[in-house]
């Protein structure tokens, strides 16, 4: 291969080189700009915790995590059949939502790829993004709610369900979507059917990814309130009749507690359920982001 | 321009490719009219510039195009004397006795174990200590077994690019296939681990018919019985490595051989 020798390789010394002062000052002013803004945005969160933690901390008890919750004045009150309402919208919600929006989003990757159908899907599913979650309850309200002619728990696992499913699609759509087309073709190459491939080697290695993209969908929606406030609303009792009658929850809880109520004890225990919530949804946030981190190649 | 030599057609061909075309699903023609042998237990490479369809032409021997939508070939090619490309082709099975290795390695998310033993489950119905057996066969034929016998469950992810690249090599092996397809099995790794594999695939061709398509023309002059020189979608010549690389019939292969392109 002949080598193209170039006659003019060398800049002559004698050309005017551009000041690097600007370039190096541009660079330390984006770098501040960067970090103040990390700084406001660590310091909010930590604001945030910090003042749940001063305010519930207090309220925090053993009591308070395993009695229900009662009207104002009763002794004992505590937040027990919240939790376990929350607990079981959620998996109900988790139950419905996460076998659809895998399908969904494996028949995106695997199989829409950039057809109109699929495209419109992906269109569908950002709106869905958007869609405020009040008007997710006013949805579920209307078609479930008035239907059957009773607030119910099961009426806000629908409405967290909804909620929860164009998130998981698109976070299994990317996962699936970085797994190398090699790998693809290294298992079709061996005989398997799609099936197999997806399920058994694309999916397989796309499991960190899949699995943290559902645990940061149920932190999404555990602490959601507004969806609840028109299908699961509250009840002081413990949450028997999940699926016929108004079911404690957390995030309805603290509504109730702080806003309905004049007593300093009542925003006490808003507080507390504050906490609790925000230990939860943090505790989620961080498993998914540790335990099923992909691990460094 | 398509030679086939008369006298190669005594020969035990293995693979017959007639009027071989292959489009892209942009309607972009990639190969034109190719006709090739391919010797049974032989190996044949396939050389060529970069972009010349020497990969695309290899990846209709499995039908592993048909993964990507608009992808569609025109034209015979017989193996053992079925044409793979009729709609009639179970491609699964198809697959199993063609087996391919790529130019990335692409062990699975499993252990090396498991990585071998996969396409066994896939084809065979066998006992635990069966597929003991032949995973173990199949890494030692591999000349990877010394080195991976006391890590059998490790990750497979894990073992360096050359043993990745042996791995899937027992793991296309393992089930016994006709042919193995080699896709630029050596240009993502180190030259030491290169050597490993050339005297691999010189050892597998007693018992299976092999194709690699290389851009390393001393790779190819090292290691193949026979030599199919690609152009722009065109084989432009074939014929025994010696005598290809020795006295080229044609003014490109010349050209391309002695490095005056490509």
């Amino acid at each position: 291969m002949a080598f193209r020798s170039n006659a003019s390789a060398t800049i002559p010394a004698t050309n005017p080189l551009r000041p690097l002062f600007w370039r190096k000052a541009q660079n330390r002013l984006v770098q501040t700009i960067s970090v103040i803004a990390l700084i406001l945005a660590i310091g909010a969160m930590l604001w945030i915790l910090g003042t749940i933690f001063s305010r519930g901390g207090d309220a925090l008890s053993w009591a308070f995590l395993t009695n229900p919750s009662k009207p104002y004045g009763l002794p004992n009150n505590g937040i027990a059949n919240a939790l376990l309402g929350t607990l079981m919208i959620t998996t109900t919600a988790s139950a419905i939502a996460i076998p659809i929006a895998l399908a969904a989003g494996i028949g995106l990757s695997e199989f829409g790829k950039q057809s109109r159908f699929a495209n419109l899907m992906r269109f569908c599913i950002n709106v869905m993004m958007g869609v405020p979650s009040i008007l997710i309850g006013l949805f579920v309200y209307i078609l479930w709610v008035v239907p059957q002619k009773s607030f119910s728990g099961f009426a806000g696992a629908i409405a967290l369900a909804i909620l929860m499913i164009p998130v998981i699609t698109r976070t299994t759509e990317d996962m699936l979507r970085m797994v190398s087309d090699h790998l693809r073709e290294a298992a079709l190459a061996l005989g398997c059917s799609r099936y197999q491939m997806i399920v058994q080697i694309v999916c397989k290695s796309a499991r960190n990814g899949l699995v943290s993209g559902i645990l940061l969908a149920v932190a999404r929606v555990a602490g959601e309130t507004a969806p609840l406030l028109f299908t699961a609303l509250f009840a002081n009792t413990w949450p028997r009749e999940f699926f016929s009658n108004p079911t404690a929850n957390i995030p309805v809880l603290i509504t109730e507690s702080t806003t309905n109520s004049p007593f300093e004890a009542m925003h006490q225990i808003g507080w507390g359920a504050a906490l609790v919530i925000a230990l939860i949804v943090l505790l989620i946030n961080i498993v998914a982001k540790t335990c099923f981190r992909e691990p460094k190649k | 321009m398509n030679t086939v030599n008369t006298a190669e057609h005594m020969v035990n061909s293995k693979i017959k490719v007639r009027n071989l075309s292959f489009y892209y699903e942009n309607g972009h023609q990639a190969l034109f009219n190719n006709d090739l042998d391919i010797h049974e237990n032989a190996i044949t490479a396939v050389i060529g510039p970069s972009g010349c369809g020497k990969s695309t032409h290899l990846r209709t021997y499995n039908r592993i195009y048909s993964l990507h939508r608009g992808q569609r070939a025109e034209g015979e090619i017989w193996l053992d004397g079925v044409n793979i490309l009729s709609p009639e082709m179970d491609v699964l099975s198809l697959r199993r006795r063609v087996g391919m290795i790529f130019q990335r390695p692409t062990p699975f998310p499993m252990s090396v174990f498991e990585n071998v033993a996969y396409p066994l489950r896939l084809h065979f119905k066998l006992s635990k200590r069966e597929i003991g057996d032949r995973v173990e066969l199949a890494l030692r034929d591999a000349s990877l077994w010394e080195e991976v016998k006391d890590s059998l469950h490790k990750s497979g992810q894990e073992l360096s690019g050359g043993q990745q690249q042996r791995l899937c090599i027992a793991r296309a092996i393992v089930t016994e296939p006709e042919v193995l397809l080699l896709d630029e099995p050596t240009s993502a790794i180190d030259p030491v681990a290169t050597l490993k594999i050339e005297d691999l695939l010189l050892r597998l061709k007693e018992r299976f018919t092999i194709v690699i398509v290389t851009h390393n023309m001393q790779q190819a002059a090292r290691i193949s019985d026979q030599t199919a020189f690609f152009y722009k979608g065109h084989i432009i010549e074939t014929g025994p490595t010696q005598r290809l690389f020795t006295t080229p019939k044609e003014k490109q292969t010349e050209d391309y051989i002695t490095g005056r392109f490509g």
